[in-house]
């Protein structure tokens, strides 16, 4: 690897870090949008400060940048406050016009005679590889900065992200606190315009903290984990666009990002669609096994237990629904099977006695705590049996006071037992 | 003792005058209700007091002192709905934010500010839920939560918008003893109430607005049919319209120099 690599690995790296964690406090506030308006607005500023100093290094034309980012982020600010145009508007309205400035500006400098002009279009899409080792101070400096400030002002600030009206009515100083959030945006934005370019910029704010905010149940973990999806990104996706020398480098980034989120968005723990798709399957199988179950206690059939035909029919069961549930039923141990017919064991019996006691509980609750009429409790009752725990079976066993009785006068079963074990 | 004059108070919300002229005191170490129906500008108040609305014209006193000489001693619980609570936070973590305030060394939580969290949120009985994601909360334990981050500020004055919205029947139940037990310790709580069909009766003190002040005083005289009737009779067509003016024509609803 030579020696130039490592320095624009690092130096994309800091931009990821200081990047995601203004990020997480744009997207705890919602702001998403504010930080894909400041990147497109700086394009101007870069190009302004070109035409005045004719110069393209990076620390020459961060200060215009900056500058440019405050003046947008002020615009959208008036907009809000003096006309009637609302929030996403003003947003929309000062990308699209910042950015028109920006690209005509950049067309003037193309078709104009300035010698060294050549490569300004990097700050469109990103060209890492222009990066020099000195750019790294004024990195270093940004993430000084914002890391200084925040872990600084952490409480401070995670209490405005929260709830802004509690921090002012604190006392806390809400101005002060907006303004420099915004400043240390626009700082964050604008270290990466040349690397990751104005137009994708945005997705380096938004994308770590969206991904992390799936992974994280409190506010530092959120930004810990943030800063790691922030920085991995920006190195894999830099290095990437490295062994391919004509890509730019923001697409890359973008790409790497939205793997990781994609992956988390699928893979989460909990959240993640993966997890959910498993639960829901499981669910539907304890439905059936518990069904099955309910209907052999049902038919209760000879020693010899009840014939597999007849039991399908009872549900309309299809054949490999119930070959599974059967399988799954005889290795729990709940069931046996004997030439075509199937039983329940002695814990089957149990098994079968405690579905329909819910059952028949729960139609219980509904007619006398909600005043629904007997003959309407039923299909209720059918869903809910595979829900209710052991602790609220115990709640309801004692709010309605051990009944042996269901509103259709059948036997709650096992509830004598249980009284009896009680008292 | 006075807790809270309010004097002269006028106030917009966006543009649009809310409050006209509200004039009223409230003694210390009473339970108060704010009560008026929706828009009569009851938040706008409490917001005014608490110097998050910029007021058009009097000036509100906390302790016969403006609010910045007494602002530790007055804590403000929103409205449960002005915040995501999809926010990734503990029940803990939000009770402690009571102890983020002004003139600390940065926020920084001591282990007195943490035991003082902690009781917080036992005093709601919210204690074994202290670290639950306030996402997993249902409503009434949320604005169990809220209330114990205000009881964490220790101030003397409370005030509370609609803590009563959306919330279970055992949640309410505890929220109103909590409230007399504070009321009995001296402390002095505002509540804002729109509905008028859950209990008025635990209130020492009731302000009726609709967005000008109707009544104010000791419950049983001042809850009384006529005053109920002009509060919840619907608004005063003239001044509907004045407001109105005023928002659409952009006119001051103050003159420069009338605003004391």
């Amino acid at each position: 690897m030579d020696s130039n690599l490592i320095w624009v690995l690092i130096g994309c790296a800091l931009i990821g870090a200081g990047a995601s964690i203004v990020g997480t406090f744009s997207y705890l506030r919602k702001e998403a949008l504010v930080g894909d308006a400041i990147a497109h607005a700086l394009l101007p500023g870069v190009a302004l400060a070109f035409l005045l100093t004719e110069e393209k290094k990076l620390y020459v034309l961060f200060p215009g940048a900056i500058i440019a980012g405050l003046v947008s982020m002020w615009s959208i600010q008036m907009i809000k406050k003096y006309s009637k145009i609302k929030s996403d508007t003003a947003i929309a309205l000062v990308l699209s016009v910042f950015f028109a400035a920006g690209v005509v500006l950049l067309t003037h400098i193309q078709q104009g005679d300035f010698g060294n002009q050549s490569g300004l279009d990097a700050f469109l899409f990103g060209k890492a590889a222009s990066m020099l080792p000195r750019d790294i101070y004024l990195f270093v400096s940004v993430d000084l900065i914002i890391v200084g400030l925040v872990a600084l002002f952490y409480p401070y600030l995670k209490l405005y992200a929260f709830d802004q009206e509690f921090a002012e009515s604190s006392g806390l100083p809400i101005r002060l606190l907006r303004f420099g959030l915004s400043v240390l945006t626009v700082l964050a934005i604008a270290s990466g315009i040349q690397a990751v370019g104005v137009v994708l910029m945005a997705a380096l704010i938004i994308t770590p903290a969206a991904t992390a905010r799936f992974l994280s149940a409190r506010m530092h973990h959120m930004l810990a984990i943030a800063v790691v999806i922030g920085v991995l990104s920006a190195i894999i996706g830099v290095y990437i666009s490295y062994l391919t020398p004509s890509m730019p480098t923001g697409p890359w980034i973008v790409v790497v990002l939205s793997f990781f989120a994609l992956s988390t968005f699928a893979f989460a723990p909990k959240k993640g669609i993966v997890h959910r798709h498993f639960r829901r399957i499981a669910h539907q199988r304890k439905i059936m096994d518990e069904n099955v179950v309910k209907h052999l206690y049902h038919m209760s059939g000879s020693e010899k237990g009840i014939g597999l035909g007849v039991l399908s029919a009872e549900r309309q069961w299809g054949g490999k629904q119930l070959e599974g549930a059967i399988k799954r039923l005889v290795s729990g141990g709940l069931i046996f099977t004997n030439q075509g017919h199937v039983g329940l064991t002695d814990d089957g019996q149990r098994e079968g006695a405690r579905i329909v006691r819910l059952h028949r509980l729960w139609e219980l609750y509904l007619s006398e705590r909600m005043n629904i009429a007997e003959d309407h409790v039923h299909q209720d009752a059918e869903a809910i049996e595979h829900i209710i725990t052991p602790e609220l079976e115990q709640a309801l066993l004692k709010e309605l006071d051990y009944p042996e009785m269901d509103p259709h006068s059948s036997e709650i079963p096992g509830v004598k037992e249980m009284k009896s074990y009680e008292s | 003792m006075t807790a809270i004059e309010v004097h002269n108070l006028t106030a917009s919300y966006d543009r649009h005058p809310v409050l006209w002229d509200v004039d009223f005191e409230i003694p210390t170490g009473k339970l108060v209700g704010i009560i008026g129906p929706n828009g009569s500008g009851k938040t706008t108040l409490l917001k005014s007091i608490m110097g998050i609305l910029p007021i058009d014209s009097g000036f509100v006193k906390l302790f016969d002192k403006p609010l910045d000489d007494v602002r530790n001693r007055v804590s403000y619980v929103p409205q449960r709905q002005s915040v995501d609570w999809d926010f990734p936070a503990t029940a803990m973590d939000v009770v402690q934010m009571g102890r983020y305030k002004k003139g600390k060394l940065f926020g920084r939580l001591s282990k007195l500010d943490r035991d003082i969290a902690r009781d917080a949120l036992k005093r709601v009985g919210m204690l074994e839920y202290k670290n639950r994601q306030i996402s997993e909360l249902s409503g009434g334990q949320q604005q169990r939560v809220f209330i114990a981050r205000s009881l964490a500020q220790q101030a003397e004055i409370y005030l509370m918008d609609e803590p009563f919205v959306g919330i279970d029947a055992a949640s309410e139940a505890a929220i109103v003893a909590l409230l007399k037990e504070m009321r009995d310790e001296g402390k002095t709580v505002v509540l804002v109430h729109h509905d008028l069909h859950t209990a008025l009766e635990f209130f020492d003190w009731v302000v009726m607005l609709n967005t000008r002040l109707v009544a104010s005083g000791p419950l049983v005289e001042t809850l009384t049919e006529a005053n109920l009737r002009q509060t919840y009779g619907g608004k005063l067509n003239l001044l509907t319209q004045i407001a109105h003016l005023v928002k659409s024509q952009e006119f001051p609803v103050r003159e420069k120099e009338m605003r004391d």
